[in-house]
């Protein structure tokens, strides 16, 4: 279990109370999540992609929610519950590092659009669980293709979107009770068009790209003299008036403290580049660049930087910066040595993540690119829970891992694959066959959607 | 065999060149046409027809053969609803014509005009396998538009160099639903009365176009071109290809177009299974993107994978469309996610290739590979719905397309950095 770093470095401040304390307050609304209740269980004779490259026949046990075991020729332990995966597929859990789900609320009407918080640049402040609905039908419709882990952004109308949360995609009323239990905070920061266009369009800054750039830095040399700031009072013993808090610089201190990954928006190439110096320069680390539709044209520089790259297969070209975007960037990250993500930032995609990666798989053979399919069942399990800082607790079925496991019908990198059943924590989520697990979110009871499953 | 068989393709994809006769030998052929499916056939192609499919025909000695053993051919996929050719990135205004601010032209904007036959999404789509597609007009989406219909739908192809422009007025597009209602003023009934004072104003103006020359009519909701361009939409030439949604507002449009006596064509339609067995007693066709299932407003809560499915069950003629104009080439996955929903086979390739032909009049030209029709097709390397497969070689007017884009060259211009050293 990770231990938030943040509470557990600082010296109690004794007589502040937690909200001021920057400290104290890292975990200010704490997962409530709890496992639903499991059995222990057995898939035998299923083709297993377990998430780290390999492609096995034979059987996957779950116990307490965990992998147990995963092999050919296992025994099977009185007890357990079995599941026969003959001509199926096992792989983890679908694991989506870019999705606006609950906060881009369905139906998409204003009372529901609460991804942006596009009042400043930089509202590094805002934290994008207090956007969560748990009810957005789209949750369900995720869970029903696999999905069980969800890296939710806010963004990406300004450099520094907020923070984002980390959610298990189970049912729930409150968001508290979907966090996922000590996954690390990310920052949203975004460059190019967007930030650039919401705010010139306002007849402020940033106007232009160096606009933005400018941006950021003044934010990370703020978010320094903030951090010496605490960290003097705190060695001064924690008397006299403590530095104010600020929400927004906790955040970006917090980065350069390396508790908090940057989930970077980037298209082009030639701004990564420039984002990649503005890290150095600071010292704190880019997770991944998101879209990253250019990442293909350096792919060997952030191979060695050690930043992930989560994109599409088939989007590009909605605007200027995704006008090079092409269906081989993943495989030609992966050929690199590089770490890619297929993800989604859409409602309908976040459903087929692994029919996007089978495409950009297929384009990178074509192409004469060695990539295999445990590869591209990668870059929607484990390259993600890498980025997202889970990948000791998920994203591939390796002993001691969280039994997040889909079972599918089809190779699952075929367009025809569809998820028959879905465990998060060895607990049933999704079952294609039993309508148990398939009850509509409270929005959509009574109304004509509502026995619809998918 | 394969080996040889892909060594001709790629010479015979390094440029267009001028129709000719071309015989592709051994192919599993899905001809979307009265022969069904030829388990080992031979498709002839010459001076851009189609002139004859079947099993174990003599190859014309002029004939460029091509090995097609171990693939599938299919005949070129018709795209039914794009803007391909009116728009670049869908950011930038100005490459962009799809839609008119212009009160005072609404029918008459033809999508036929001022089409871009060099846009770079052109060769990203038929890289998809599409080789047709309906251009229809799209909605300013600025506030405070009031525009009731959005123009004419046009018939193009996506061949490689020359006019793209085929056949204009294929279809009058409109927004009916919430879109329609925001534009009409704020309601549904709104929208529908402003349709009906716009179709009553049309017959009066095709009775009575001296008078209306010489001012001695009433005042008439549109302007003159407007009024001309929808006498073929009263005259039940031109088809309604009207978006709507919600079961009430298809229910409502079905009516309409009863008592009007006008050609209808269902758009979207996510609401659509509930009302199916009306949409197949009015002979209307859907054209819907199948994969959408999320209740995205308040008009579309029933939206589900299954519509496409429950529809063609009811014996409604439908047709897929792809995810925009950039993401064209994602018409033939949407497909293949919906037999994965129970829709059948053969019924989701239609809906890519004859459907949509049969839906906008051009069934006699293009749609199956049958002989007389243009020699649109495609040689796939395996099943043209799946993630894995890809064109290896694309026909249109019996001339063969290049396999490039501007993003293959883009890629080849990156891919030798990370190649490894073998």
């Amino acid at each position: 279990m990770l231990v938030f770093v943040g509470a557990a470095q600082v010296a109690p401040a004794a007589d502040l109370p937690r909200g001021l304390d920057p400290g104290a307050d890292a975990d200010a609304f704490p997962s409530t999540y709890v496992p639903a209740p499991s059995q222990p269980l057995a898939i035998t004779g299923a083709t297993i992609l377990t998430g780290t490259g390999e492609e096995i026949a034979g059987t996957i046990l779950v116990r307490d929610g965990k992998i147990e075991a995963v092999g050919a020729g296992l025994a099977i332990p009185p007890g357990y519950a079995l599941i026969d995966g003959h001509g199926k597929w096992v792989t983890p859990g679908v694991i989506d590092i870019h999705s606006h789900l609950g906060a881009a609320g369905s139906p998409s009407v204003p009372a529901n659009d609460d991804t942006n918080e596009a009042s400043s640049p930089n509202t590094a402040e805002v934290w994008i669980e207090h956007s969560v609905w748990p009810q957005d039908p789209k949750f369900r419709l995720a869970r029903a293709a696999g999905v069980t882990t969800l890296l939710l952004l806010p963004g990406s109308s300004n450099l520094f979107g907020g923070r984002s949360v980390t959610v298990k995609n189970v049912p729930a009323d409150t968001v508290q009770a979907m966090k996922f239990p000590g996954a690390p905070y990310g920052l949203k920061m975004a460059c190019g068009e967007n930030p650039k266009s919401v705010f010139g369009g306002r007849g402020r800054s940033p106007a232009t790209r160096m606009g933005n750039v400018a941006g950021y830095r003044t934010a990370w040399i703020n978010a320094a003299d903030y951090a010496r700031k605490w960290d003097k009072w705190r060695t001064d013993g924690g008397t006299g008036d403590p530095p104010k808090r600020d929400l927004q610089l906790d955040t970006l201190a917090g980065v350069l403290k390396g508790e908090i990954l940057v989930h970077n928006h980037c298209y082009r190439a030639d701004e990564m580049a420039i984002m990649v110096d503005i890290a150095h320069d600071f010292g704190f680390r880019i997770a991944a660049f998101h879209h990253a539709t250019e990442a293909y044209k350096l792919a060997p520089a952030l191979a060695t930087e050690g930043i992930c790259v989560a994109t599409w297969a088939e989007a590009w070209g909605a605007k200027m910066e995704s006008f090079d975007g092409i269906e081989e960037n993943a495989a030609m990250i992966d050929a690199a040595g590089g770490c890619a993500i297929i993800h989604s930032d859409d409602g309908l995609l976040i459903q087929r993540l692994n029919q996007e990666a089978g495409i950009a798989l297929a384009a990178g053979r074509a192409a004469g690119l060695p990539v295999s399919r445990g590869d591209a069942v990668k870059w929607f399990t484990l390259n993600p829970a890498k980025a997202m800082g889970i990948a000791d607790r998920t994203g591939s079925l390796e002993i001691g891992k969280a039994a997040d496991i889909v079972l599918w019908n089809a190779d699952p990198l075929s367009v025809y694959a569809r998820a028959d059943k879905v465990w998060i924590d060895g607990a049933t989520v999704w079952d294609r066959a039993d309508p148990r697990f398939q009850a509509p979110s409270d929005f959509l009871l009574g109304q004509p959607g509502q026995d619809f499953a998918r | 065999m394969i080996a040889r068989a892909l060594a001709t393709l790629s010479l015979l994809a390094s440029a267009p060149v001028a129709a000719q006769t071309v015989a592709i030998i051994h192919g599993r052929v899905l001809t979307m046409g009265p022969a069904g499916e030829i388990a080992d056939g031979t498709v002839i192609l010459r001076d851009g027809k189609v002139v004859a499919v079947g099993a174990a025909l003599a190859t014309p000695t002029d004939a460029r053969v091509i090995d097609a053993m171990g693939k599938i051919v299919t005949p070129g996929l018709v795209a039914p609803v794009t803007s391909l050719g009116l728009a670049e990135l869908r950011s930038l205004a100005g490459p962009d014509d799809r839609s008119s601010t212009n009160d005072g032209i609404s029918a008459a904007f033809d999508a036929g005009d001022g089409l871009n036959p060099d846009s770079v999404l052109i060769p990203v789509a038929r890289l998809g396998g599409i080789t047709r597609s309906i251009v229809t007009p799209g909605y300013d989406l600025k506030a405070g538009r009031t525009l009731l219909f959005a123009g004419q739908a046009a018939a193009v192809q996506l061949g490689s160099g020359g006019p793209m422009l085929v056949r204009r007025g294929v279809a009058m597009v409109l927004a009916m639903g919430e879109e329609g209602a925001e534009r009409a003023g704020g309601s549904r009934g709104a929208a529908l009365a402003s349709l009906a004072i716009a179709l009553d104003d049309v017959r009066s103006y095709a009775r009575r176009r001296a008078d209306y020359d010489r001012g001695e009519t009433r005042a008439l909701s549109l302007s003159r071109i407007d009024l001309e361009a929808l006498i073929p939409v009263i005259e039940g030439r031109m088809p309604l290809l009207v978006t709507v949604n919600r079961a009430s507002d298809i229910r409502e449009m079905l009516a309409f177009a009863h008592t009007q006596r006008v050609k209808l064509i269902l758009e979207s339609a996510s609401e659509g299974w509930r009302v199916a067995a009306e949409i197949a007693r009015a002979g209307v066709p859907v054209l819907l993107t199948p994969i959408e299932n999320v209740p995205a407003s308040f008009e579309m809560l029933g939206a589900t994978l299954s519509n496409a499915q429950r529809l063609h069950a009811a014996g409604v003629l439908i047709g897929f469309e792809g995810n925009g104009p950039d993401r064209e080439r994602e018409q033939r996955h949407n497909a293949g996610a919906v037999v994965a929903e129970g829709l059948p086979y053969a019924a989701a390739l239609a809906a890519i290739t004859i459907n949509p032909a049969r839906i906008f009049g051009l069934a006699d030209r293009i749609g199956s590979l049958e002989p007389g029709k243009e020699g649109d097709a495609v040689i796939w390397d395996g099943d043209p719905l799946e993630t894995a497969s890809r064109p290896v070689a694309i026909f249109i007017r019996g001339v063969v397309q290049p396999m490039t884009s501007r993003q293959t060259e883009l890629r080849d211009r990156y891919i030798q950095q990370v190649r490894k050293p073998q």
